[in-house]
């Protein structure tokens, strides 16, 4: 569905990335995991229009990305979660949904992916007309995916979920990843809690210093000796 | 409802305001009240939204200098002039604009590029002081004795205050416009958050150019209107930074969150600066032979300490601050200062 190949990026003269290449299936959920500057966020970026491909490709269900202005790309069925979920704080909950399907193409089925997200989130219903900014981090957590969810996206595309949250937070983040997944959604997720992540992912890739090191599946992965020494401090 | 009824009560006391004995005088004030009205309106319509832009009085003079200076010179009609002006200024705001929004020039960034722009227009009118009068001023020619519909030039105030009164109107038809339209919850997303709204498919820089523009050329045709009433325009009292900071001051008073609050901004200040006016005039106030104050300064003074004052007890200014009481304090909304 979405598929990197040999993606080169970076900001001026300093390259982040060098030769990515990952493909994420249809109904699949995907994990990137590595250390702080493996160029995780450079990754996310590049994928959702912010910075220009140094080169490479970028092919969502066989269109190119990399050409898409970023407004458009989520017209392409492409939704992102942004780190620190990045929600509008002085709008309530209901308008930061609203933004979601801000788009011309996805305005008049608002009413009812409104209606999807707050079945998903029933939390998110009984706080509709809070500013979003007074919610605890893991209700804005859920705003921010419900934001995503509200343009019916093909692939979800989380950025680190947990980061900045408590762990009894982070633990009902991997629970809400587990219920989006339940209702049949492709997801791409960049994390560095490696332990919980692999709980909820089919398959994962290993980035370090901008390339990818190892790729397997989630059971693989969480059985490596070198994943378990590396990231979880076994 | 409720609403409905003091719109239509508010509507009928004004259009009938000429027939119950106004004074020729304090509709004069009036009119100048509801022609500023519409320039402060149009500020808000983007200032609202954290673009707080210093630039406006250039946009002003554009509208009133290009009008006149058609008409006098070429002839033409400002039933043309006044769009030839207003297109004129939206595509000045879109040389300022675009390259601002595309290199993500916000905040005081802005503010600053948009003031140099104030002073550029009013440098630029003084220096064609040959074409433009300079800072002496610049006055259209006078078409006719009395009424002229080919100029827009009326010896009647009653009229113009018809005029005016539309005008006004609009102004505030347009601000419940853009109030209600999406491109409102995309400015207030881009305001809180530009990476975020790109992310959810708001084009950044094409809704921030919009709204410029819209309030570009609503600025200019109020500089048009106010030249086609006052019959005069200098660089001084349509133009440059002070009347621009005038414009943003007032709208900060008035309130910039409410479609009235830049009316209200503008009932307050212009009042103010006509009893400042009358009331110490323009006499010089000496405390000793050689420091003397000129009193022509005096208002700007006060102004600069009334803004102070209300960006810290008023932010929301006076009809935001008026509806919080009245409200309660239960009521949220938007509280960033611009």
């Amino acid at each position: 569905m979405l598929t990197l190949s040999q993606v080169n990026a970076g900001y001026g003269d300093f390259q982040a990335l060098f030769d990515v290449s990952l493909d994420v299936r249809s109904g699949e959920a995907v994990a990137v995991i590595g250390p702080n500057g493996a160029g995780k966020s450079t990754l996310m970026r590049v994928i959702s229009g912010m910075i220009p491909a140094f080169g490479g490709s970028i092919t969502m269900q066989d269109v190119s990305v990399l050409d898409t202005p970023a407004h458009q790309i989520v017209g392409m069925g492409i939704a992102h979660v942004p780190e620190n979920r990045r929600l509008f704080a002085r709008m309530t909950v209901e308008d930061n949904l609203r933004m979601g399907c801000f788009s011309p193409q996805f305005r008049d089925r608002y009413t009812e992916r409104l209606e999807f997200v707050y079945q998903l989130f029933p939390r998110m219903r009984e706080r509709r007309d809070q500013m979003a900014g007074t919610m605890s981090g893991g209700e804005q957590q859920m705003c921010a995916i419900g934001r995503a969810l509200m343009s019916d996206p093909k692939i979800l595309i989380m950025d680190e979920p947990s980061a900045g949250l408590a762990p009894v937070i982070v633990q009902q983040v991997f629970e809400l990843i587990e219920r989006i997944r339940g209702e049949g959604l492709t997801v791409l997720i960049v994390e560095q809690n490696v332990k919980q992540v692999l709980k909820v992912v089919d398959r994962a890739y290993i980035l370090e210093a901008g390339t990818i090191r190892m790729e397997g599946t989630a059971t693989e992965l969480l059985e490596s000796a070198d994943i378990q020494k590396a990231f979880m401090g076994m | 409802m409720n609403n409905n009824i003091v719109i239509a009560a508010i509507g009928a006391i004004l259009l009938s305001l000429p027939f119950v004995g106004v004074d020729s005088y304090p509709l004069h004030l009036i009119i100048v009240i509801l022609i500023w009205s519409f320039a402060y309106t149009g500020w808000s319509i983007m200032g609202r939204f954290g673009l707080v832009s210093l630039g406006h009085g250039a946009f002003m003079a554009i509208g009133g200098y290009v009008t006149a200076l058609l008409w006098n010179n070429v002839g033409l009609t400002p039933w043309i002039g006044i769009p030839i002006a207003m297109a004129l200024s939206g595509v000045v705001a879109v040389i300022i604009g675009y390259p601002c929004f595309r290199f993500r020039i916000v905040g005081h960034y802005f503010a600053l590029v948009t003031l140099a722009l104030s002073e550029v227009v009013r440098q630029v009118i003084i220096a064609t002081r040959d074409t433009t009068g300079g800072s002496l001023g610049y006055t259209p020619e006078r078409h006719g004795e009395g009424w002229s519909i080919l100029a827009i030039q009326s010896d009647d105030r009653v009229a113009f205050y018809y005029i005016a009164l539309a005008v006004w109107a609009v102004g505030i038809v347009i601000w419940k416009a853009v109030d209600r339209s999406m491109a409102r919850y995309a400015l207030e997303a881009i305001w809180e958050d530009e990476d975020a709204s790109a992310a959810v498919g708001v084009r950044v820089t094409h809704e921030k150019l919009k709204v410029t523009v819209l309030s570009a050329v609503m600025t200019a045709f109020a500089g048009a209107m106010y030249c086609q009433y006052q019959m005069f325009i200098s660089p001084d009292t349509i133009g440059g930074v002070g009347i621009s900071l005038q414009i943003v001051f007032a709208v900060v008073v008035g309130g910039i969150y409410n479609a009235l609050g830049p009316t209200v901004g503008a009932v307050i200040t212009l009042l103010l600066a006509e009893v400042l006016r009358i009331g110490i005039g323009t006499e010089n106030i000496c405390i000793t032979d050689k420091i003397c104050l000129n009193a022509a300064g005096v208002p700007l003074l006060i102004y600069g300490v009334m803004l102070v004052m209300f960006i810290i007890f008023l932010p929301k200014g006076i009809v935001g601050g008026v509806l919080d009481r009245w409200r309660g304090p239960a009521q949220t909304g938007p509280s960033k200062q611009p």
